[in-house]
């Protein structure tokens, strides 16, 4: 059985990342680097108004005086932002109006990718933003969306077409001064999606976003802005590869959510960027700051997120439930394999009377890889009969990695209820042998009890999600344990 | 020799306080002490004082402490004042060997360092810096991380006196020794009380360490302890907390456990203005076990920390933390648990929980359990809760007839208990226990003498009802 273990093991750990290819598209890049310059280069390229360059700009000086956070249990190594490109866009000869009109390497790109333009619209009915490198590519369904009043476009159209919106919304859950990495998406961002639910809308789809890096040397720094209006509702996801480069490339996004009174965000995310290789050279550093606000009662947002790329992962999807009885959900489940290393969860900041929040997060960790969980729950003083519900459990494969948890729990007010609880163990032998015993192959059994055990988090996820995470789970893990 | 020691310049003033030092209190060191002497004070230097963006820090404020103006004596007062005259322990039928530190330095009526029949050396650790160099050398500064905590540094850069003890191996020592350290001063008050407790193999003690003030004079206590815990050797180590509201005291001690050795800590802070326990664990060899409990109730502004930190470097050890507080008015916690496995310790055991009870919207509960592991075959877990009495369990005892307020003080006193009930001594326990159901009634708040002091006997508190009913 030993020997049966290490040959899964190996097969596991010597398992290509599918999406490493490289699409040989013509590029339009900036020079390598970053200054006050760059950033002008970039607002002209993209024709944005005066108060978005100087929102960059700011963004850009505050940064400058910013130091990158080490209070991660990670192992950065430095980051020279000079080296990097911080806009490259596949080269576009004209306005496009259809997809026929898309160039047929990137539309063969997506495809190879599973998210085929054509067939997405014409089969599952998901509105797709495709994101490539730094430039929105193409959005499927926009006329579908416009009747019911939904804006689904990419950032540089909603700046061009909706400037009061953007400008209205743009840095008020994260300001520019939030972090390190905010700072530096604030002031150099490409592209990205944007989202307007009206009042009493339900978008009648799931949206979707699909980023892309495929230029060598680029960061890929996009921002997402959702809004949902009273009662308005939408169900939003988010995927995303990257190619096999020894290299390590940035992505460093902001993801800003606001739902007003009643309204619902539901934010899905499979995390697939390329993780570097089994000795652990190159992948892609996942530093994303995802925040939403409830700002009206009864609103909600839920956040699930599946981790299985990045060589770095450090990424907290936030609630701040201002509203009175609103809602937080977060649902993660994150894998690390070789030398991996995440360090991901949430923050729940309590402020509204009777918010709810929930916090499941399920970890694996394999090879020589790190992974830890951690999070915030507060309850302000305002925050009567805020409850909150935190379960973060561990689950490790092998004895050369490591699994961590750090909560963090602030409480101010007598009648908020917080639980945390948390468990880090490996596989029960107990349930494998009860497989094995009943026939189930090895492999088998371990995969079935690895995805009873991310089951919680997984069944949160919209149906076309699930089957790429279950099946991602499996290429990360089925058979790496026992 | 007294020295002042302002705010401000507050480095400035350590430096030329301990040039002064060097030639006077510390010329009789040994090669090893002033060495070390020097390197943790050169740490001291380089360090910076945390705040509150400081991780281990970020709800404990030290700023108003350290910006008084405090007075550090160089050496023992010389006018000797009979330390029964201030403070006598009155637990009942608490028989326990004394040893009593009067302002930092100890109390003594004949020898500093009494060597027993049975080989117990106990007494003042400045003695024993003189007369067991072979000791202190083996063990001092062995355990404390003086290279990255300041107070630590400052604390083994000046350490002047505290208490020592030395079991030999093999033996049990029945008979509590009880630790008193003693807060009386004229005026505001610095100190780095400096303890070392070693264990030989196969030994048992039990022992109080119990931190009393005798008046309101602001002070600060950077107090650290180091044990050395030998091979199959078992102590419990309780920990009694209670200072006036202006005093400061930062408790760390560091616990070096061998193989099959034993450790039970009891921490039970009754009152304190700001506490700070700092407790570091380390599990060196295989089935050492650590059971670490403490109980928190405080009131007014009060504040404590409890950080506790656990490293299980070897196999097949077991660790068990259990936190508990009721906070009062607008006192704050902090619970800071921090579980380390390394790679090699498989079949690890480590539990942590942490549990508090808000009494009022301004109080305020932190908690942060921490769990960093590296083996696969553990079992670990966490649990935190902050939060009110059980509704549900309020409503049963109301509908058996209890009135709110007896309802409520017997959960709380039941929440507490679970502390309570493992305290191994009895009579510490019932006198606990007694003082606990004070506290829960508010009527140690108002008790503005110390509380260990207060000397009325231990009276049966009842619930207003006939518990029997229930």
């Amino acid at each position: 059985m030993v020997k049966d273990k290490n040959n899964i093991i190996d097969e596991v750990t010597q398992g290509e990342y599918k999406y490493g290819f490289v699409t040989d598209i013509e590029m339009e890049m900036a020079p390598k680097g970053l200054s006050e310059d760059i950033i002008r280069f970039i607002s002209a390229k993209k024709k944005e108004p005066e108060w978005l360059l100087d929102f960059r700009l700011k963004a850009y000086r505050h940064w400058l005086t910013m130091k990158q956070p080490g209070w991660a249990h990670l192992n950065i190594p430095p980051i020279d932002f000079q080296d990097i490109i911080y806009y490259a866009a596949p080269k576009k000869q004209q306005e496009l109006s259809s997809l026929d009109e898309v160039d047929p390497d990137l539309l063969e790109t997506f495809n190879k990718l599973g998210i085929s333009l054509e067939e997405q619209k014409r089969l599952s009915g998901v509105a797709v933003d495709a994101v490539m490198d730094s430039i929105s590519v193409k959005t499927t369904f926009q006329d579908t969306l416009e009747k019911h009043g939904i804006i689904f476009c990419s950032f540089s159209e909603a700046v061009q077409n909706h400037p009061e919106l953007v400008r209205k919304y743009i840095g008020s859950t994260v300001p520019y001064t939030d972090n390190y990495f905010a700072a530096l998406n604030s002031a150099v961002f490409s592209d990205g999606s944007f989202c307007y639910i009206p009042k009493g809308v339900r978008s009648p789809m799931e949206l979707s976003t699909y980023f892309r890096i495929n230029a060598a040397n680029t960061g890929q720094f996009e921002r997402t802005l959702i809004i949902a209006d009273e009662g308005g509702y939408v169900s939003y996801m988010e995927g995303c590869t990257a190619p096999m480069r020894d290299e390590n490339q940035l992505h460093a996004a902001v993801v800003e959510i606001v739902t007003m009174d009643d309204a619902e965000v539901k934010y899905s995310t499979v995390q697939n960027w390329y993780p570097g290789d089994k000795d652990g050279k190159g992948g892609i550093f996942n530093f994303v700051t995802k925040r939403g606000i409830c700002r009206g009662v009864n609103a909600k947002i839920s956040w699930t997120q599946v981790e299985t790329g990045s060589a770095i992962t450090w990424k907290y999807p936030s609630c701040i439930l201002l509203g009175d009885n609103s809602v937080g959900e977060f649902y993660s489940v994150a894998v690390t394999n070789n030398y991996q290393q995440a360090d991901t969860g949430s923050k729940m900041i309590h402020i509204g009377k009777n918010t709810k929040s929930t916090i499941i997060s399920k970890g694996i960790s394999a090879g020589h890889s790190n992974n830890s969980y951690r999070g915030l729950v507060k309850m302000t003083t305002r925050a009567e009969n805020a409850r909150n519900f935190s379960q973060c459990d561990s689950l490790l494969l092998g004895d050369k990695c490591g699994a961590h948890t750090f909560p963090y729990i602030e409480c101010e007010n007598k009648s908020a209820i917080v639980e945390h609880e948390a468990t880090t163990s490996k596989i029960s032998e107990d349930q494998l042998f009860y497989c094995l015993q009943r026939g189930i192959d090895m492999e088998s059994a371990i995969g079935l009890i690895v995805n009873g055990y991310a089951k919680e988090v997984l069944k949160q996820l919209p149906m076309e999600f699930a089957v790429e995470a279950q099946k991602l789970l499996s290429i990360s893990l089925e058979g790496s344990v026992g | 020799m007294k020295a002042f020691v302002e705010n401000g310049s507050f480095k400035k003033k350590m430096t030329s306080l301990f040039k002064d030092c060097e030639n006077t209190v510390f010329k009789n060191d040994t090669k090893y002490l002033s060495s070390l002497r020097y390197k943790s004070f050169q740490k001291f230097l380089e360090l910076d004082f945390p705040t509150l963006k400081t991780a281990d820090w970020r709800h404990t404020d030290l700023g108003p402490a350290l910006s008084k103006d405090y007075l550090q004596y160089l050496n023992k007062d010389t006018e000797e004042l009979d330390i029964n005259d201030i403070f006598t322990c009155d637990v009942h039928d608490f028989e326990t060997d004394q040893i009593s530190l009067l302002n930092g330095w100890h109390v003594h009526t004949d020898e500093p360092l009494k060597q027993f029949p049975n080989g117990i050396i106990a007494g003042s650790l400045a003695a024993a810096m003189g007369e067991h160099p072979e000791l202190i050398e083996l063990h001092f500064g062995k355990y404390a991380d003086y290279e990255k905590n300041i107070f630590h540094a400052l604390n083994t850069a000046f350490a002047m006196d505290g208490v020592f003890i030395y079991v030999p191996d093999d033996l049990v020592i029945e008979k509590p020794i009880q630790m008193i350290n003693i807060m009386h001063p004229s005026e505001n008050l610095m100190l780095h009380t400096r303890n070392l407790i070693i264990m030989g193999k196969n030994s048992r003690l039990n022992l109080v360490h119990c931190d009393d003030s005798t008046n309101h004079q602001a002070s600060f206590n950077n107090s650290l302890t180091e044990v050395f815990i030998d091979k199959g050797a078992r102590i419990d180590y309780y920990k009694l907390q209670n200072l006036n509201n202006d005093s400061t005291l930062l408790n760390s001690t560091y616990f070096h456990q061998e193989r099959d050795s034993r450790l039970m800590i009891n921490s039970i802070s009754l009152n304190g203005g700001l506490i700070r326990n700092y407790t570091h664990v380390i599990l060196n060899g295989l089935h050492a076990e650590a059971d670490i409990f403490g109980l928190y109730l405080m009131d007014k502004k009060q504040h404590v920390d409890n950080q506790v930190s656990v490293h299980h470097a070897s196999p097949d050890c077991r660790s068990n933390e259990m936190f508990k507080g009721v906070m009062d008015d607008e006192a704050s916690s902090v619970f800071n648990g921090h579980v380390l496995v390394d790679r090699d310790a498989q079949r690890t055991n480590a539990f942590q929980n942490n549990r508090n009870i808000l009494l009022t919207d301004k109080a305020k509960a932190n908690a942060q359990p921490f769990l960093e592991i590296y083996a696969d075959d553990v079992k670990c877990s966490h649990g935190a809760t902050v939060g009110q009495l059980d509704v549900e369990a309020l409503f049963y005892l109301r509908s058996r007839g209890l009135s709110e307020a007896s309802a409520r003080l017997l959960l709380m006193y039941a929440f507490a208990a679970e502390i309570i009930n493992k305290i191994g001594i009895d009579a510490l326990r019932n006198r606990i226990d007694d003082m606990v159901k004070k506290r829960l009634r508010g009527e140690l708040s108002i008790c503005d003498r110390c509380v260990l002091h207060c000397s009325q006997p231990e009276q049966e508190v009842t619930f207003d009802i006939d518990l029997s009913k229930i």
